[in-house]
């Protein structure tokens, strides 16, 4: 269409001169550029050293290699399922349904830390318990729990720095102490929180371990009043020491195989109530011993599965996967573990799945 | 094609709203998507704002796409060159499928990722697939280069747009504009 018959029709007036089509096609690149620049900006393109949840993970694989299909964390593990027996105690402090008296079905995966899914196992590894309870009314809760009582540190960028200053160097295999050194001298926090870890001994596996979960949570009953909680598990078992290691590589993993199958194993569900003041946002650290617990039921591990067969292998264990009732303190290690597990789930999921060490004939010997 | 005497001059009232409506959302949206997937510090909150407000946009979506089949559409200014009508159809058929693809992909993705579809409090909603773990990395993905495409297909959006309102002065916006503009208006010269 040329410009002449443009112009016969309704409401288009003459053309502009030259210099104004300029100024206005300059106008509406710039809005373009402008736009899109903040798009890039808020995208993280423009800073490419800030600590992303791509970049925590990429650490991982840097120290561990990629390991297709497995976590990037606490890759070696084992599938579980049983039960949480609530005693009703729970309710006063939060309205999920899962505190209510009564039982729901859970999932579980007893894990080793590291990004290592063929290592073999040593008693000062730090275990986990992940846990998911599904309630009723279709609602989860998922907490990712390990056996030490603090996290070495209180912020995201502090947890990437120390695993990079406490990971072998992948040529030599050894850590470089100066590297430890020199993040322990900037951050007392985690050389009071080595020293906690230090004074404990490991106990002889994974079925008489404690689990805590570490960061701290806000709780909201049906008044809508809030408090701020810790939890961790207490096993019924007496914490016996060490087992001699053995030749056996799985010989952890082993030992709570055959344990569950002789028989269920329990842990007393103990959550912390916070006083105000408490800190909320600092994992490194415990609150005062003198503070409540309660023992609000009864966790029962009664079957075990390799994760070759079980689905509880693609579940990401977000520590922010809450029921109504649970919230989120104001701990960045929540938000941080969150968008680092679900970057964990993104690349495993979408890899070629290799057998676990913990194969379907481990589980059952 | 209807002539410039029995169209209406503008969108219908409720179309006009929601297209403003979605667009602070879609753009509120985009910004949250490409901010949270890259911050470890905000990431819950945002994510948290991400899921229910994706659902809205789906809903606002069906709502407009019923609508938009259901009004006359004003037509075209004869300033729209034959080639550029195909680009403004094609162009909007896909922003329409995007607005219902993406959410429907984000649902499908948490689904298949077995993760719950928390809206806000207790309210969820129910998965639409099963878990699959290979499915859910791939919707994963997709999600992420649809949402780049909607982005890009905003901003030629914008940009077509304001070209025409701006150079070529043929009141384009007014279409779509959610005050009444008065086809008596349109004068030559006037903008």
């Amino acid at each position: 269409m040329t410009e002449s018959e443009a112009n016969q029709g309704f409401g288009a007036p003459p053309p502009l001169p030259m210099g104004a089509v300029i100024a206005r096609l300059a106008g509406i690149g710039l809005l373009v550029v402008v736009i899109a620049g903040l798009f890039l900006y808020v995208g993280g393109w423009l800073t490419p050293h800030a600590l992303t949840p791509a970049a925590l993970v990429d650490t991982f694989e840097h120290i561990n290699g990629v390991q297709s299909g497995f976590r990037r964390n606490h890759a070696k593990g084992v599938c579980v399922t049983g039960y949480f027996e609530s005693n009703g105690q729970g309710a006063t402090l939060s309205r999920a349904q899962v505190f209510q008296q009564g039982r729901v079905p859970v999932v579980g995966r007893f894990a080793l830390a590291g990004g290592q899914p063929f290592a073999a196992d040593t008693s000062h590894d730090v275990r986990s318990l992940a846990l998911l309870f599904k309630t009723a009314d279709g609602e989860e809760w998922r907490t990712g729990m390990i056996n030490i009582p603090v996290f070495p540190v209180n912020k995201p960028q502090d947890f990437h720095d120390f695993l990079v200053a406490t990971s072998p160097d992948p040529k030599t295999g050894k850590v470089d102490g100066a590297a430890v050194g020199a993040f322990l001298s900037k951050h007392p926090e985690t050389a009071a929180a080595l020293k906690i870890l230090g004074s404990g001994t490991p106990t002889s596996g994974f079925s008489d371990s404690s689990y805590y979960g570490l960061n701290a949570f806000r709780f909201v009953n049906a008044k809508g009043e809030d408090t701020p909680v810790r939890w961790w598990i207490n096993p019924d078992l007496t914490a016996a020491p060490p087992s001699v290691e053995t030749t056996d590589k799985n010989y952890l993993f082993d030992q709570v195989i055959a344990q569950i199958h002789s028989g269920p194993l329990r842990w007393h569900l103990i959550v912390i109530v916070g006083q105000p003041g408490d800190p909320t946002a600092e994992a490194a650290s415990m609150w005062p011993a003198d503070r409540q617990q309660i023992d609000v039921g009864t966790v029962t591990i009664s079957t075990v599965e390799s994760e070759d067969t079980s689905p509880t292998r693609d579940i990401n264990f977000d520590p922010l996967v809450l029921p109504d009732g649970i919230r989120a303190s104001d701990d960045p290690l929540l938000s941080t573990r969150s968008a680092a597990y679900s970057q964990s789930l993104t690349r495993r999921d979408g890899e070629r799945k290799i057998p676990s060490a913990i194969s379907t004939a481990e589980v059952q010997k | 094609m209807a002539t410039t005497t029995t169209s209406p001059t503008q969108f219908a009232f409720l179309l006009r709203i929601l297209h403003w409506l979605m667009a602070a959302c879609l753009l509120a949206m985009l910004f949250i998507g490409v901010s949270m997937v890259t911050s470890v510090g905000n990431y819950h909150q945002l994510l948290a704002i991400h899921r229910p407000l994706g659902i809205s946009i789906l809903i606002l979506a069906l709502i407009r796409l019923v609508t938009r089949l259901m009004n006359r559409t004003p037509a075209l200014p004869p300033t729209v060159p034959p080639s550029e009508r195909m680009i403004m159809k094609l162009s909007e058929f896909a922003m329409y499928a995007l607005f219902i693809a993406l959410p429907l992909i984000g649902w499908a993705m948490l689904s298949a990722g077995n993760y719950p579809i928390v809206m806000f409090g207790s309210v969820h909603l129910p998965p639409i697939l099963a878990p699959q773990p290979m499915l859910y990395a791939t919707l994963r993905k997709t999600h992420t280069i649809l949402a780049y495409a909607l982005f890009l297909a905003f901003l030629a959006h914008m940009s077509g747009v304001l070209f025409h309102t701006w150079i070529v002065r043929d009141h384009f916006l007014s279409r779509m504009l959610p005050w009444t503009v008065r086809a008596k208006g349109r004068r030559a010269g006037e903008i």
